[in-house]
């Protein structure tokens, strides 16, 4: 099928007019990725973003309809849509139908596993190797990031509920924050605070004194165990003496309190725990690394990118793309009272986050990148992608996990993007790259396709099998379609519907249909082939 | 130094490494250069070079391929390679003889009568220590070499071949060069911050059966024809590739597509079919998953790939019921490793394939007989027992001892003595920096680490 992107259009006009950049152009799109209509109204977000694309010479165009729904329920709730809810979407004639369809999922209890999901991993909410938090502590730690999410916990008393924690590894979720660190001295400890919640990398600090001075505020921080089996109290112990984690004589104890801003502490009140100091410092507004670095992630998850790239490097000489627009997010976050669902509905409702991925090959095209030019292709997320298959199949994974004891047993039917704990053994999500949750890097989860993978779903007998022993295809694949031309079409827009969430062009139809009627394979196989195809499909595999 | 006092040294060097040393080599080992070499005394030159002479500096690689067989659970190493008949029941249990093998005065457990017609082409070390008793800590030890505390996850070093002897290195198999049967261990990343470009290539179902199907190269009841049809029509439906085919995604995962068919439909999958070898030789491997294992992995080495590792399929966490697991596993050990050892070195593979075999630690040499355990034994990391052959390492050997099983007497060998010496007989080196995405300071092993223990490499089998 030949189509070319009105992007691409527009670039070429550019060269040789100016006036050719006007985005009102009346042209209809080439393909069934985009759409002309001006469906989202114009946002701040929009303004910000289009001054600097302007610049480049880019007047992006909006995904169609549907791209947009399958776009939007991966990105918020980290599910396909049905085929039902598909059909539903692109019927439905109301003007505003993206915006209500981002509320409404918004509100799905999807939501809270798939945003626990991504909070994990930065978490680092594994029972196991490297981090060790042992299954019971891990469940209890992805439990209550799951219960924040859907009950849409602010951020700041988020943020301060994890670093003022105290109390059993099994009975209070957040004190896991501080077990799962591989190494426990202050200075681990406050690299992996800096490393979450001010998005910094303390490896690239210049100045030596920032990460003992912080530090000390970690300093009193204490672990004892009880009497039950790998239980662990985390506590406040005020008279606790810390050695040098150099390990280093002489023995030292943490003495001089200094924020990263620089900021000396002179006298901590005796009854004040100091992570309670420091979380205080952190979860104001007038502190630019709070907010920025939660707004940039929050960005980042939705558009492929951070606004400042990558989102856990932020330093002075690694610059925000666009600063207006990362300034305008952070003064709506505190607006909003650090309300994580307002800021992401503000980011999905613009036009920005809904335009199209078709982008032409051009020299420019890193900037345009950068500048979010357009919707950037990713592979799904390991857990996403396994979900999908068994969503359009309707069968499911089994996990466990059998080392350590307690052995782990995860009841069936459960999503993988559910999942409480990164070490629950299973060898698609790592073969598909989820993340190691050993640092708490965004770079650990990998959602780059390699062969391995490509021979996986191409070939494996664990997808073959879900497609041939689905009863939902079998179900479907009722009635003489070959002859029948009506029910060829019912049964291949289903296909397309639960895989695509579209119709087939034209085209499609035609190569189906030839590949149905003589084909390399007999009787249902020939369905089987088609479903296997599309969900190798890029536009499957892709988030796009 | 005269020229002939320098001859004289060449050739005695020469001696030590096993082939010609030149007057340029001598040189590099004078930490001076030329004119310190004229000045330098000729046995502080000796002891200089003799020091680097070991064998990671200048030893020619003898390995090009790696068997790995990985006990999970960790094996008992009383009731096996480390029999100790005069410590009575207490210790040995049920099973209490040790039987001669075709090296003389080289003894080993009752269930192994088939590896002790091969003891002439492997070693045993029965001084390796680590003291960890956990399960995935001990297990990082042993694939690393590094201390599980910290702050980095590194590779094990199956990973690690994959990333130096694979294809950056020249190798050119369409099989990954890291291939794991069947199951990962998955109990820890075992790329680590290498990624996922290193990661083991694991091949799922069972040798065993009628069928090997290799989960993604052999597919179950689809002809080539079907292939070839299916290929075609995901071209034709594949829409948004073909909308924008420049995308770098797109571009990214048509190669990996294109990589992908050629092991499907080519015949490099011929590799994994072992109803091309003879019956008779499955059979000496025995008719059981890990037997046919050994089989597949000696194919595979056959055809170039660099690390193999085969998780025994089986646990060996006998805390319970452990007689009984051992005499059900143990004689499909040794039936597959016998067999294994045999084949490679009838082919005159052994010389150039290291095969190393053990737990992540061994067993409480004290049988548990208190409930729940009822005759169990208990993780055990202070000494058990590895199994070398292959590849430069000498066979019919026994490298240090324990006392009763509790304690290394003589000898003991740590992880980077024994991962060090693998490397250094596939020629790479250990002071290697890893290619750390952040670039951390991060060598393939480092003996100065905080806590690290060496006691040398293991040149008294090599």
């Amino acid at each position: 099928m030949k189509a070319y992107s009105l992007l691409a259009i527009l670039l070429s006009l550019a060269a040789t007019s100016k006036a050719a950049i006007d985005s009102s152009l009346p042209v209809a799109p080439t393909n069934i990725f985009e759409t002309a209509v001006s469906v989202t109204p114009e946002t701040k977000i929009d303004t910000l973003v289009n001054g600097q694309l302007k610049k480049l010479g880019v007047a992006p165009m909006l995904c169609s309809d549907e791209v947009f729904v399958r776009r939007i329920y991966l990105d918020v709730i980290g599910t396909l849509p049905s085929a039902d809810e598909a059909r539903t979407f692109l019927r439905d004639e109301r003007l505003e139908k993206r915006r209500l369809l981002i509320d409404q999922l918004l509100a799905r209890p999807e939501f809270a596993d798939y945003w626990a999901m991504k909070w994990c991993d930065i978490l680092r909410v594994k029972a196991e190797f490297p981090v060790n938090l042992w299954p019971n502590a891990a469940q209890a730690y992805h439990h209550w990031i799951k219960v924040s999410l859907r009950e849409n916990m602010p951020y700041d008393q988020f943020v301060r509920e994890l670093l003022t924690a105290n109390g059993s590894n099994f009975r209070v979720g957040p004190v896991n924050f501080y077990r799962a660190v591989q190494n426990k001295t202050p200075e681990g400890i406050a690299a992996a605070v800096a490393l979450t919640f001010m998005g910094t990398r303390v490896e690239a600090w210049t100045d030596k004194d920032q990460l003992p001075g912080m530090a000390a505020f970690f300093s009193q921080l204490s672990y004892k165990p009880t009497r039950e089996w790998k239980e662990e109290i985390v506590y406040w112990d005020p008279n606790k003496e810390v050695q040098d984690a150099t390990n280093a004589p002489p023995v030292r104890l943490y003495t001089t309190f200094r924020l990263p801003d620089g900021k000396r502490i002179k006298k901590i009140p005796e009854d004040k725990d100091p992570r309670e100091l420091f979380a205080d410092w952190l979860i104001t507004e007038k502190n630019p690394w709070f907010t920025m670095v939660l707004v940039n992630r929050q960005w980042g998850w939705l558009l492929g990118r951070g606004i400042i790239h990558e989102v856990d490097d932020i330093r002075p000489d690694n610059p925000p793309s666009n600063p207006k627009l990362l300034a305008y997010l952070q003064k709506e976050f505190v607006n909003s009272r650090y309300d994580m669902k307002e800021l992401m509905r503000l980011i999905l409702n613009s036009r920005t986050y809904q335009t199209s991925s078709i982008v032409p090959r051009c020299a420019q095209l890193e900037k345009i990148e950068a500048n979010f030019g357009f919707y950037p292709l990713r592979r799904l997320d390991a857990e996403v992608l396994i979900d999908a298959i068994n969503r359009v199949t309707d069968t499911s994974d089994l996990y466990t996990s059998a080392i350590p004891e307690p052995f782990t047993f995860i009841p069936e039917n459960t999503p993988a993007i559910a999942l409480p704990d990164g070490s629950i053994t299973s060898s698609f999500l790592e073969l598909f790259g989820r993340s190691a949750r050993a640092t708490g890097q965004a770079t650990e989860r990998v959602n780059k396709i390699s062969p391995t993978q490509k021979m996986h779903l191409l070939n494996s007998g664990h997808i073959q099998r879900k497609i041939t022993t689905s009863p939902k295809i079998k179900k479907l694949l009722t009635g003489n379609a070959k002859k029948d031309t009506e029910r060829f079409s019912e049964i291949l827009d289903e296909i397309y519907l639960m895989t695509l969430s579209r119709y087939p062009t034209p085209e499609e139809r035609e190569t189906t249909r030839a590949y149905v009627k003589k084909g390399g394979a007999k009787g249902s196989d020939v369905w089987y082939d088609v479903i296997w195809a599309l969900i190798n499909s890029d536009e499957f595999l892709f988030r796009h | 130094m005269n020229k002939h006092s320098e001859q004289r040294l060449l050739e005695k060097l020469a001696a030590m490494r096993g082939q010609p040393f030149s007057r340029r080599d001598l040189l590099r080992y004078s930490l001076t250069g030329a004119a310190g070499l004229m000045l330098a005394d000729k046995f502080s030159l000796y002891a200089l070079a003799a020091e680097e002479l070991s064998p990671k500096t200048l030893r020619k690689p003898t390995a090009k391929s790696v068997i790995q067989v990985f006990l999970w659970g960790g094996m008992s190493h009383i009731d096996t390679w480390d029999p100790k008949p005069e410590a009575g029941s207490e210790y040995m249990g049920q099973l209490a003889t040790a039987i001669p093998t075709n090296v003389t005065g080289f003894r080993i457990g009752e269930l192994f009568p088939e590896l002790a017609k091969q003891a002439d082409k492997f070693s045993l070390i029965r001084s390796m220590t680590h003291r960890n008793n956990g399960h995935e800590t001990a297990a990082y030890l042993m694939q690393t070499g590094h201390l599980p505390g910290e702050r980095l996850a590194y590779p094990c070093i199956g990973a690690v071949f994959a990333h130096y002897k694979g294809y950056q290195a020249g190798y050119k198999g369409l099989i990954p060069p890291y291939v794991v049967l069947t199951q990962p261990q998955g109990r820890f990343s075992e790329a680590g911050f290498l990624g996922a470009k290193v990661k083991p290539f694991a091949t799922g179902g069972d040798p065993n059966a009628s069928r090997f199907e290799v989960e993604g190269v052999v597919a179950k009841g689809i002809t080539d024809e079907r292939q070839k049809a299916r290929r075609t029509l995901l071209g034709d439906l594949n829409t948004l590739r073909s909308t924008m085919p420049e995308d770098s995604q797109m571009a990214l995962s048509k190669d990996a597509e294109e990589q992908a068919y050629s092991l499907i439909l080519g015949k490099g999958k011929d590799v994994f079919d072992l109803s091309l070898e003879k019956p008779e030789l499955r059979d000496r491997y025995g008719r059981h998953t890990f037997g046919q294992d050994c089989l597949v992995a000696r194919r595979l080495v056959e055809s170039g790939v660099p690390y193999v590792t085969i998780n025994y399929p089986g646990g060996w966490d006998t805390h319970s019921n452990h007689f009984a697991t051992m005499r059900r596993q143990c004689p499909q050990l040794d039936r597959g490793l016998a067999a294994l050892l045999q084949d490679l070195s009838e082919r005159g593979l052994l010389e150039s394939t290291i095969v190393w075999c053990c737990g992540e630690f061994g067993r409480s040499p004290k049988v548990d007989w208190q409930p729940p355990w009822n005759g169990g034994r208990n993780h055990y990391g202070n000494v058990f027992s590895v199994l070398v052959a292959g590849g430069g390492f000498k066979g019919g050997c026994v490298v240090g001892s324990s006392d009763k099983g509790e304690e290394v007497k003589d000898r003991p060998v740590y992880p980077i003595d024994l991962l060090g010496t693998i490397y250094d007989l596939a020629g790479i080196d250990t002071q290697t920096k890893l290619p750390h995405p952040e670039g951390f300071d991060a060598p393939i092993l480092n003996p100065n680490e905080k806590g690290a223990k060496t006691a040398g490499r293991l040149t008294e089998i090599i």
